[in-house]
């Protein structure tokens, strides 16, 4: 029987040879380090695991019926040593594997800083790592690099060698971002932001996708991770803010994140810098209350019953994406604005709103608020 | 208010002859098979004059046996219907390269992936292992029935009432596209506005509600009922099994019950619970929907582990092998699988030190599992193993099961699962563990109890024919994926770029087709089982000279399964009476008291099934109107005095003297 498992497995060992397992053989230090772990698990686990397969063989084989002169003790069922070297051996590996993943966990998060970009090459004390804000749209990818004041749609380049710092949001649902020559793959969530620090080291081409289903067009929510020395970075970034696409503001941002699918690449030669913030606290949309603002505003109690009055009804929505009259109409709460900031109000003027006034807002436009619409909470006294 | 008033969606909500998918060709076809199909089987039944028996005797059953055997047809039919969407996949991804868009557009794809999972996690794998633990627990544990029969038939038919919901989707309307675990915001109203998710959450509340009042019966039937001399270390290991599972059942199903709750509110009154805005938070689902969907896995997997361990003991002509640690390590494994869920989700961005705990914890409950899998081994060791088709089946698991053991402790590694997460590999990891663990183990207990049930065995040859069919069209199929894992492909992508991975995807394709051969033949095997029933008869009641107390009576057991209660002095009961020259009593029989047959099960969850449906269409009136019937007929049933007889003496004696004229022929 053993037998037939060992030829079963032959021409996916002979396959597995001459693949492309990028997880097994990937360009970046983080993922090679990943890579390390995988094995180093697999051969610690193997040294319990081919002994427990032999051994399975061997019983079956040697303790056959038709065997007749194999031991037979009908009532043998215990051996303390033998129990105890049942739970001790597993006991022991996993105490290795344990510690090892204890170590590797917090080495290699990503939500730390590099200090490595290589096994020999430590980061110098304030080197910068180049920043690059992640979207994931429906079903594209954006990439925003906030020094370079430019943004790229499927397409992401970055210098070897250099510590890349990704900060990943998402648009409407969850996606992950993974790009396997590079590093692990951590989720993009919508309103939330999500944080990556890796490092390539070889130049080339590499694939990345969205690694979490994400409705229709997931499959083809794909881009290129192009990987240049420094000189071909600035020549890549020079031809970007040199393309003719404009600028990637507030309206066009709007437009970009309707569902599309299978989109080709697209550069924007500028973008507006408060653009991932704006899309992390999802108040692209003008007039729309940041859920930074939203936050500060309850945390200082609330705007009392006035709260309940700005909210409104979504006139265009990604919602309606799958085309469909919603049960309850959704809704979202205006933003306030102020004099420094007329489309809504930043945080540091959010956090100055202390409420005045509890009296509810009437007027055109103000529809008054359903059950369901918003519960907003009772005016402390503070 | 009148002025808006919509005749038809008041009557009909949103269900139009549009959400009829006529324009679809393969689900036409779909549903002329079908209903091809169901109208011979509804025909045969007619014309046979059948429904009068079926009502009578199984829809309306309480006995624990009937419907531990309708749980298990339940969950082959499903089987029929869950593999029918894996080969779909596989056919789809095996051919969807080079530009070429396959034959499912993605509308069509996403449902089918969706519906594979829910329905072979909740529909095939969960009757299956409720159906073997239904049957063989009352009679391992010398007792006449379940705790609760009528409770029993209500939960049977609650979980079909489910299983129906799914199937109506396919021909009503659309299933979800969300994947099997509804993750929000995809899963919300504002992204899936259509009926596919609202049947998923209904569909699951039905069957759930069943799920749950079977654990109750189950642990209240184990913890009560067990026969005198039966103290918690001498019940058998699949009884502990059994315990230990419904303890995870009771205890995770709510959680369930209330994250779809929570997800429905969101859906049909406009909460935030799981939304973007209003502080919402989609994390929340997830780490609810995995504190009850790890333990799941447990719950699959544990009775199957019972099934090997009798398997292993009876074939091994031998003890099991530490029957004491087989036993805390199944307690072991119950307490920890509620303490690891965030291993599904290490790449959500929790902390380094969370992780990493989950990660361990993971990595702990590989412990108890490894003693259980040495227990086996060293049973088998100076035994005298008979290669018949259960010991083949917990042969090949044990083989199989340590390769998903192994890179499921892998996947808990967190930075090795930031490489593997969402990938192939992970697909591979958890078919590995659920096929080579969970359906080998259905496979291994429905040979082993056929018997019992039928009063013959299974034919050998087809049922070999099943085995090397599963086991090799199972490493075809999945060994690829774990090779397109680590090549970096994710999961559910409906279209490929790469022509170089496509040779995998043929292989895992075929491997499908294997696996198809070998349902066919396990088809096959009970047809000709039946056929040459006489041949494979067995009237001893313990064909495989085998330990516990379901061997000790007849094949099939009597409607009271024990004329007299047995007294047991050993965890392997039976194997202990044998040895000390048991005799079976031969007068002095009493009436027994037994419950009777109702059909307020059916009623009650035909009912359930007109609410969810109602509820999935927004067809408010009758909604209303089912859920109050529902409570009506639920209240009224409770005036039902009418529950129980007693089976005359005259009945029994006839009955076993029937079955020592039985045994005296069969020379023993």
């Amino acid at each position: 029987m053993k037998r037939f498992y060992i030829f079963a497995l032959l021409p996916f060992l002979a396959l597995l040879g001459g693949c492309n397992a990028i997880v097994l053989n990937p360009a970046g230090d983080i993922a090679i380090q990943q890579r390390d772990l995988v094995i180093i698990s697999t051969v610690l686990m193997l040294l319990i695991i081919v002994p427990v397969m032999a051994l399975t063989a061997w019983f079956a084989w040697h303790y056959r019926a038709s065997n007749q002169s194999a031991r037979y003790e009908p009532n043998w069922s215990h051996s303390t040593h033998l129990e105890l070297i049942i739970w001790s051996a597993p006991l022991l590996i996993i105490i290795c594997l344990g510690a090892v993943t204890w170590m590797a966990t917090h080495m290699l998060d990503p939500w730390r800083p590099l200090n490595r970009t290589g096994p020999d090459k430590e980061v110098a004390m304030g080197a910068k790592p180049l920043n690059v804000q992640v979207v994931a749209l429906d079903w594209k990818w954006l990439f925003i690099y906030p020094e370079q004041g430019i943004a790229t749609v499927n397409e992401l380049a970055a210098p070897v060698d250099r510590p890349l710092n990704f900060k990943i949001s998402a648009s409407s649902v969850m996606n992950a971002f993974y790009v396997p020559a590079l590093a692990g793959m951590i989720y993009a969530m919508p309103g939330m932001q999500t944080q990556l620090h890796a490092v390539i080291n070889k130049e080339g081409t590499y694939k990345g996708f969205s690694a979490n289903y994400s409705g229709k067009g997931f499959s083809e929510m794909r881009f290129n991770f192009l990987a240049m020395d420094d000189a071909g970075f600035d020549k890549w970034v020079a031809s970007v803010k040199a393309s003719d696409a404009g600028k990637l503001g507030r309206t066009e941002y709007l437009d970009l994140e309707r569902p599309s699918e299978a989109m080709p690449v697209k550069k924007y030669a500028s973008v507006d810098p408060q653009l991932f913030d704006l899309i992390v606290n999802m108040c692209v949309q003008p007039g729309k209350m940041c859920m930074h603002e939203m936050a500060a505003i309850d945390a200082k109690g609330g705007l009392g019953l006035a709260g309940n009055n700005i909210v409104q009804s979504l006139e265009y929505d990604k919602y309606a994406r799958r085309g469909d009259e919603p049960v309850v109409k959704k809704s979202y709460v205006a933003s306030v604005c102020t004099k420094t900031a007329p489309m809504g109000m930043d945080a540091q003027a959010a956090a100055d709103v202390t409420p005045v006034s509890s009296t509810p807002l009437v007027g055109a436009g103000l529809p008054q608020p359903g059950m369901f619409q918003s519960f907003a909470r009772k005016p402390s006294n503070s | 208010m009148f002025e808006n008033f919509d005749l038809q969606k008041a009557i009909f909500g949103r269900l139009t002859l549009e959400s009829i998918p006529y324009h679809e060709p393969i689900l036409v076809v779909t549903f002329i098979v079908v209903a091809i199909g169901g109208a011979a089987v509804l025909g045969a039944i007619t014309y046979f004059r059948l429904w009068g028996y079926l009502w009578r005797e199984w829809f309306t059953s309480v006995d624990h046996k009937r419907i531990g055997v309708m749980y298990i047809v339940l969950g082959l039919v499903m089987l029929l219907r869950g593999f029918a969407d894996a080969i779909m996949m596989r056919a789809q991804q095996a051919i969807a390269f080079n530009g070429n868009e396959g034959y499912l557009p993605a509308h069509h794809f996403d449902q089918i992936f969706t519906a594979h999972g829910v329905i072979m996690i909740f529909f095939v794998a969960m009757p299956l292992v409720t159906g073997l633990m239904n049957y063989v627990v009352p009679l391992q544990i010398g007792a006449r029935d379940v705790a609760f029969p009528f409770l029993n038939n209500f939960s049977f038919w609650m979980t079909v009432s489910g299983a129906i919901l799914v199937m109506a989707s396919l021909f009503v309307g659309e299933f979800a596209r969300t994947g099997w675990l509804a993750y929000p915001p995809l899963s919300n109203y504002a992204y899936s506005p259509d009926v596919g998710v609202d049947y998923y959450i209904w569909a699951l509340q039905i069957a759930g509600v069943g799920t749950l009042l079977s654990g109750v019966n189950l642990i209240a039937t184990i913890v009560k009922m067990r026969c005198p001399g039966m103290s918690m270390m001498k019940m058998p290991v699949f009884t502990w099994t059994a315990l230990c599972t419904n303890v995870l059942i009771v205890a995770a199903f709510p959680v369930l019950t209330g994250v779809l709750a929570l997800l429905s509110l969101d859906r049909y009154v406009g909460t935030n619970f799981f939304t973007n805005d209003f502080g919402g938070n989609p994390m929340m689902y997830v780490n609810l929907i995995w504190i009850w969907g790890h333990p799941e896995v447990y719950i699959l997997v544990l009775p199957v582990f019972g099934v090997f361990s009798e398997v292993t003991a009876t074939f091994s002509g031998k003890r099991l092998f530490g029957y004491t640690s087989m036993v805390y390590a199944t307690v072991c494994i119950t307490i920890l699988s509620y303490l690891v869920w965030l291993h599904h989700f290490f790449t959500m961005g929790s902390g380094a030190s969370v992780n990493s705990f989950f990660g361990i914890t993971t990595m702990i409950i590989s412990i108890p599992t490894g003693a259980k899998l040495f227990n086996w081994l060293f049973t088998m060791y100076r035994g005298r193993i008979r290669f018949e088709l259960p010991m083949m089946w917990t042969v090949a698991f044990m083989l199989t099961f340590v390769i998903g053991g192994m890179t499921g402790v892998l996947l808990a590694v967190p930075p090795a699962d930031f490489v593997l997460h969402n990938s192939l590999f992970l697909i591979a990891h958890f078919h590995n563990v659920i096929i080579g663990g969970v359906v080998f183990g259905c496979f291994a207990g429905i040979a082993y109890w056929f018997p019992k049930v039928t009063g013959f065995k299974l034919d050998p040859f087809w049922g070999k024919m099943s085995f090397w069919f599963w086991v090799s069209g199972f490493y075809l199929a999945f060994m690829p994926l774990y090779v397109l894992g680590l090549m970096g492909v994710t999961r559910r992508l409906r279209v490929f770029d790469d022509p170089s991975l496509q040779i995998y995807f043929v292989v895992a394709a075929f491997g499908a087709f294997l696996i198809a051969l070998g349902i066919g033949s396990f088809l096959i095997q009970i047809v000709v089982s039946i056929k040459n029933r006489e041949k494979l008869r067995d009237v001893t009641g313990d064909p495989w000279n085998a330990r516990t107390l379901e061997w000790s009576t007849s094949s099939p057991p009597p409607v009271y399964n024990f004329a007299f209660t047995p007294v047991v002095y050993d965890h392997d009961a039976w194997w202990d009476m044998k040895e000390h020259g048991y005799k079976r009593p031969m007068g002095g029989f009493k009436p027994i008291h037994m419950p009777r047959n109702t059909g307020a099960g059916v009623i009650l969850a035909g009912l359930s099934f007109i609410t969810g449906f109602a509820l999935i269409w927004y067809i408010w009136w009758l909604a209303v109107l089912g859920f109050v019937s529902l409570l009506a007929t639920a209240i009224g049933h409770t005036f039902n005095y009418n529950r129980s007889f007693n089976i005359p003496t005259q009945e029994i004696v006839e009955t076993e003297r029937e079955r020592t004229q039985l045994l005296q022929s069969a020379g023993a």
